[in-house]
């Protein structure tokens, strides 16, 4: 089910102490990736996948301006274009099974 | 299930969608290129659409209205891009004010693709979005009814 699919997505992006910190910086106000990687002893490559792992939960969004990869959290936001996308994905879900029963039982002739 | 693969992107306001039919390409691209087909499935039973004018050649407008449950008419247009029968589409979407006048300063992009896939078709949707008001504002036109159908949908598609 896609619902549990972002579940999950959700609480493995929360599980880890470095990500929940991202996420209360990047919260405050836009931050660079660079700017994140400064505050952990850690590589910039790995902080980078912690991004990615809260971007792909939907916490964070990544903006590119010049050579920095902005971060921020906006979840009013973010919420209304995940909702607005789920509801897209049920209205060409809906469409694409009107198409399949469609071309399963084809068009009599005296409708048309 | 019928629909393979989704991917939504909150940032770029785009949904990509892959879907596998049993039929031909031929039988897939008449869904798009028969008008009459067409309103078959493109709205949904409570808004179901008529299209007034249907041309797919590139720099035609295709012109449709919904019509929802009190008899309440809302209007959309495509602006044909491109067009490689039977196999892809590109266009330009938007509404129409109450009287149906296209308005054009709101629009979004689709593109349809159609490929062999397994002695059937698949078919590749990219559906982009200016932005959040925009794509709230077509979701008005006939939502509760697909939603409600897409639940039902997400456990009985196979």
């Amino acid at each position: 089910m896609v619902v549990d699919s972002e579940v999950d997505r959700l609480f493995h992006a929360l599980a880890d102490p470095t990500r929940r910190d991202v996420l209360r910086r990047s919260a405050e106000g836009e931050l660079s990736v660079s700017r994140l990687a400064d505050g952990y002893e850690m590589s910039f490559a790995a902080v980078q996948k912690h991004v990615a792992v809260l971007e792909r939960a939907g916490l964070v969004t990544k903006t590119r301006r010049g050579r920095e990869q902005l971060v921020r959290t906006d979840p009013a936001a973010l919420r209304r274009a995940r909702q607005a996308l789920d509801e897209l994905e049920a209205v060409w879900r809906d469409r694409v099974d009107r198409m399949t029963d469609l071309l399963t039982t084809p068009i009599q002739e005296e409708d048309r | 299930m019928t629909v393979t693969t989704i991917e939504k992107d909150t940032e770029a306001l785009t949904l990509t969608l892959t879907a596998d039919f049993a039929a031909p390409v031929e039988a897939v691209w008449e869904l798009w290129a028969d008008p009459r087909k067409l309103e078959r499935w493109w709205g949904p039973p409570t808004y179901p659409a008529t299209f007034v004018d249907h041309d797919l050649t590139p720099g035609a407008l295709v012109t449709y209205f919904m019509t929802g449950p009190e008899g309440d008419k809302h209007y959309g247009w495509w602006r044909i891009e491109t067009v490689d029968p039977p196999r892809e589409i590109t266009l330009v979407d938007g509404f129409g004010d109450a009287d149906g006048t296209p308005l054009t300063d709101k629009t979004g992009q689709l593109r349809m693709r159609l490929f062999e896939h397994e002695g059937g078709t698949r078919m590749e949707l990219h559906d982009q979005f200016p932005s959040l008001e925009q794509m709230e504002e077509m979701l008005k036109m006939g939502m509760e009814e697909g939603l409600r159908e897409a639940v039902g949908q997400m456990d009985g598609l196979l």
